[in-house]
């Protein structure tokens, strides 16, 4: 017998209101204003646009105060929120090599023109606490030099010129899109970028480790890490020519690996690539070195059975909003499906029970 | 300045300041709306590599608006972002540029913001430039 069971109504209904209370915290302190987070935040914004996968700074700011700071459920809203927009259209390429770089580092060259270029960096910082920021403290401001004229050129060019690196192929084949079409294996390098740029950082950081702890032999140097202000252009079709429509923060990262070559390509350097919104070098970096693992099959490599090279593994697993939606909904009630399982078990008991009378008494 | 460039200039400011210099301008032209101010969303790509084969890289927010003058000009205005006024402003501009008051939108507008916008980005160069790394080689005596 299936009995349908309501309810709850009130409960969540109070429960709800009680999360919003508490979302409020103590009102001895000021609410968190909006442009306080998109500003003191922004590193928060950042992930929650790129894994939301909408650049909208306000908005993210907007989904982290409404999640209490839970960085995943703010992802969530704004997932929620792009569905509900109209596609305008798809914008041409954005063009990283004219990026107005506020970081530019590489691994792999000191000398570079463009030179290198630390930017608002965490890097060579002691990791000890500033106590200063606990009391409020002011910190000075930036220090300034002359701004510098050179043109900061994609430093893996410089390898490309002596053509020791792989080239990156340009089809213009139109690239699939995961918001439109669901994902079909094996997927394009085009389609598993998408998914990287908007996988989970913590999912891609773990799966970029295990390439450089053996798991699949992929060595790999920043050829480049840049951040800074990239243009997006689309086309008009009532103006007959493309416009910038503004700009976006993204941070973009070039790994370079040995390759030992293959039966088809000489030995040589090979890339990994990662782009994600907002200035996000970890989740970029591991992004490249995912990238990079996944490419084995293309590059004439052994599947050598780990993660990262695993296309549907990988893909299947990098989406923090899937990831959630199936993991936490094992909380939700289950009442029914648990019941059949209740009354299997002991359907299993007492046939087992039945079973042993039977021995005995034989 | 070419259309494409002013259309550019208002995309990248910000709506604020946008809508402020509008104000200032104390502009009130006749126009009705061809496409009502909208918010979408544009997918953003990026290039393999920063320069091979194009993939999508995720949306960001556009309004757009297109208007009409009373005379028959039309403008566009597309902008990062949910601000269907900023959007109709844009097309504003875009239309009155094309007609005898571009010299006060010029002046009042495109002016103001390319000043701004410079001002900006020559003071993010600096701090950059006080960023970048001069490296030295330390010399090992061997006498």
């Amino acid at each position: 017998m299936y009995v349908a069971v309501k309810g709850g109504e009130h409960a969540i209904a109070n429960a709800h209101q009680w999360l919003g209370e508490i979302r409020r915290g103590d009102t001895l302190f000021d609410a968190l204003s909006l442009d306080q987070i998109r500003e003191q935040l922004a590193l928060s914004v950042a992930r929650v646009m790129a894994e939301g996968s909408l650049y909208d700074p306000d908005l993210a700011a907007l989904a982290i105060k409404q999640a209490r700071g839970d960085l995943i459920e703010a992802i969530f809203l704004i997932r929620a929120y792009r569905t509900t927009l109209p596609r305008l259209g798809y914008a041409l390429p954005v063009d990283t090599s004219s990026m107005r770089c506020i970081r530019r580092i590489s691994a792999t060259f000191k000398d570079i023109p463009g030179g290198q270029i630390l930017g608002p960096t965490f890097d060579y910082t002691h990791r000890l606490l500033d106590f200063r920021l606990a009391a409020d403290g002011e910190i000075g401001a930036a220090s300034k030099a002359e701004a510098l004229s050179e043109d900061v050129p994609h430093i893996l060019e410089l390898l490309n010129r002596d053509d020791l690196i792989q080239e990156e192929e340009l089809t213009n084949a139109e690239p699939g899109d995961l918001t439109r079409e669901p994902l079909a294996l094996p997927a394009s390098r085009a389609v598993r970028l998408q998914a990287l740029a908007r996988g989970d950082e913590g999912f891609l950081l773990g799966l970029g480790y295990s390439t450089q702890r053996g798991y699949a032999r992929n060595h790999a140097f920043v050829g480049e890490l840049r951040i800074g202000m990239v243009a997006v252009e689309i086309m008009i079709p009532e103006l007959g020519f493309a416009i910038e429509i503004g700009e976006v923060e993204v941070t973009e990262c070039e790994t370079v690996n040995q390759f030992q070559g293959s039966k088809t390509e000489p030995p040589q350097f090979t890339r990994g690539y990662g782009l994600t919104f907002g200035q996000q070098e970890r989740k970029t970096i591991a992004m490249a070195l995912v990238d990079r693992a996944l490419r084995w099959r293309e590059l004439g490599e052994d599947d050598l059975g780990a993660a990262a090279q695993d296309e549907e593994f990988v893909l299947s697993h990098c989406d923090n909003i899937q990831a959630t939606g199936f993991v936490e909904h094992i909380k939700l009630p289950h009442y029914v499906d648990f019941q059949s399982e209740l009354e299997l078990v002991r359907q299993m008991r007492r046939d087992a029970a039945t079973r042993q009378r039977r021995q005995q008494d034989d | 300045m070419k259309r494409q460039e002013w259309l550019g200039l208002m995309a990248k400011a910000d709506a604020n300041e946008l809508m402020g210099c509008w104000a200032t301008a104390n502009l009130s032209p006749d126009y009705t709306e061809l496409r009502p101010p909208e918010i979408g969303s544009v997918m953003v790509r990026g290039r393999m590599g920063g320069k091979g084969d194009a993939f999508n890289l995720g949306e960001m927010t556009v309004s757009r608006c297109s208007v009409q003058l009373s005379c028959g000009t039309v403008g566009h205005g597309y902008i990062r972002g949910r601000s269907k006024q900023a959007a109709r402003h844009v097309a504003l501009c875009d239309a009155l540029l094309q007609t005898a008051e571009a010299p006060v939108v010029t002046n009042k507008i495109l002016s103001v913001l390319a000043g701004k916008r410079e001002a900006t980005l020559a003071e993010t160069a600096r701090k950059a430039a006080a960023t970048k790394v001069d490296f030295f080689t330390l010399v090992r005596g061997e006498n």
